[in-house]
């Protein structure tokens, strides 16, 4: 089976079981696929669904690239310099650690129900995870590389850019990855707690009417951009990262 | 083309007291062809680190045309390591590229067919087999025109035949570039057939046991008669030397 019919199967066995349990339970609580399709279709067209999706869109990627560029250099900072990072190590560990919500509501109270809160609340809460991994790669880079770039007198940027950074591309793959999904989810807890649009809210209002479909509607939009931007963006990066050979250096 | 004068007192590694090279001088002059032989572990790389500034040496005196040759920015050094040493994410020639301060890329193609690679410069290093990347580090070395090319045991761990084609490309490219050549090797054979003279050293701390000027004309054969009668002579007169000794027991 190719891979492609593999996930196709997978997508069919998923929504058949969903289909099944909601005519089994026969409950508003658990809509039927068609009831959350039906949804869908009255939230893109005539609610505000894509205004909403476009603007946590927007949020999802200014935050993302701000955290991915902060993490990426400090990464590299800590992972080179010993004495750096024993100086951050302890306040990376706390930043890993302290609960998105917290951060979320401290800049909120500290900066007030502003966009750019909301922004400073997600890429505090991204950061150190990009940090964390961007550095285990600048430790293991591969110094008899950068040894040849000495020998052969090449510029800063040059060594910086063909021979260092490019070691560090699976690392940062592998955080920008595991970023973006995180990233959606806090993002989406930002706008809950203190913005009046976006995605986040668009979930919260329909809590409150108890609009499960509606709901199930925004998630399946949700998830197909993900799946969009999975095999638009990551998978070809991947394949490009992939033929030079980073996974096994020679 | 350079001329060295190198003047070692004693070299440690950083943070230990063990001596790596000891008392070691001598003077290589401008396009000469200098082996080095000596034991495993008796420095011989560090020695190259040292002449291409990888290796601290600011407390030994190493001259290039009687000047310091770390400081000296100008100077081009080329250097093929033990290992090829070449960015798995860049093709060909992208890597030999990325020595050289402009964009050359009849260049490039003149090399890569001098090393018998034409056509291969879109490849990436892990499609190549190993003696094809030792190829693309030669030729590397070459490509920055370099006054002084060290050579780091590069024939190493390849079969015999691949080791002699290597070899014979390593002569035409020294004949037309005429640099000056250290050659690290453990292979008498090897230092007989390329240099000019070789340098023997000694076990751990190392110094030089002994120096042999190679007066056999070029171009040479391997394994060829006068070349086999030499390397008898050596082994001959000290057994030992290969393992760092020119004691006779």
């Amino acid at each position: 089976m190719s891979p492609l019919y593999g996930r196709l199967f997978m997508l069919i066995i998923l929504a058949s079981t969903w289909q099944g349990i909601a005519w089994f339970v026969n409950s508003s609580d658990f809509p039927s696929l068609f009831i959350v399709m039906e949804s869908f279709i009255y939230h893109f067209f005539q609610g505000d669904m894509l205004v909403n999706l476009s603007i946590t869109l927007t949020r999802v990627l200014i935050s993302f690239t701000i955290a991915m560029i902060l993490g990426v250099f400090i990464g590299i900072v800590m992972g080179t310099s010993e004495r750096i990072n024993q100086l951050s190590d302890t306040l990376l560990i706390i930043t890993l650690n302290i609960p998105a919500l917290v951060t979320i509501l401290l800049c909120y109270i500290w900066f007030g129900l502003v966009e750019s809160a909301a922004i400073l609340a997600v890429v505090i809460n991204k950061i150190p995870t990009v940090v964390v991994m961007i550095r285990e790669g600048a430790r293991v880079v591969d110094n008899d590389l950068l040894n040849v770039a000495k020998v052969y007198k090449l510029s800063l940027s040059k060594t910086f850019f063909k021979v260092f950074l490019p070691q560090l591309y699976p690392y940062i793959m592998a955080s920008a990855r595991a970023g973006l999904s995180l990233i959606w989810k806090i993002v989406l807890v930002v706008e809950l707690l203190g913005r009046s649009d976006g995605v986040g809210f668009a979930l919260n209002t329909l809590f409150q009417f108890f609009d499960i479909a509606g709901i199930l509607a925004y998630t399946f939009a949700f998830i197909s951009i993900v799946l969009v931007i999975e095999n638009l963006i990551f998978r070809p990066l991947d394949k490009l990262i992939a033929k030079g050979g980073h996974h096994d250096s020679a | 083309m350079i001329a060295l004068d190198i003047t070692i007192k004693d070299k440690y590694y950083a943070n230990s007291t063990a001596v790596v090279l000891k008392d070691i001088q001598f003077s290589v002059k401008p396009g000469e062809f200098v082996a080095i032989i000596g034991p495993s572990g008796s420095g011989k790389t560090t020695l190259l680190n040292m002449l291409s500034g990888l290796e601290d040496a600011t407390a030994q005196k190493l001259l290039g045309n009687s000047k310091a040759l770390n400081d000296c920015k100008e100077y081009k050094l080329g250097y093929v390591f033990q290992q090829p040493r070449l960015m798995p994410w860049l093709t060909v020639n992208e890597n030999i590229q990325l020595v050289l301060p402009t964009a050359q890329e009849e260049k490039i193609e003149t090399l890569l067919t001098q090393v018998g690679l034409a056509g291969k410069g879109n490849y990436y290093p892990k499609q190549l087999s190993g003696g094809m990347q030792r190829r693309v580090a030669i030729a590397r070395a070459f490509a920055v025109n370099p006054e002084l090319i060290l050579l780091d045991e590069p024939f190493n761990s390849l079969d015999a035949p691949t080791a002699a084609k290597l070899r014979l490309l390593l002569v035409s490219l020294c004949e037309s570039c005429g640099s000056t050549v250290i050659f690290v090797t453990h292979d008498l054979s090897e230092a007989i057939y390329l240099a000019d003279r070789i340098i023997f050293m000694s076990d751990s701390p190392s110094s030089i046991i002994h120096q042999v000027t190679i007066d056999l004309p070029k171009p040479r054969k391997e394994s060829g008669n006068n070349e086999l009668a030499w390397q008898a002579e050596i082994m001959t007169q000290y057994p030992q030397i290969l393992s760092g000794s020119v004691s006779l027991d």
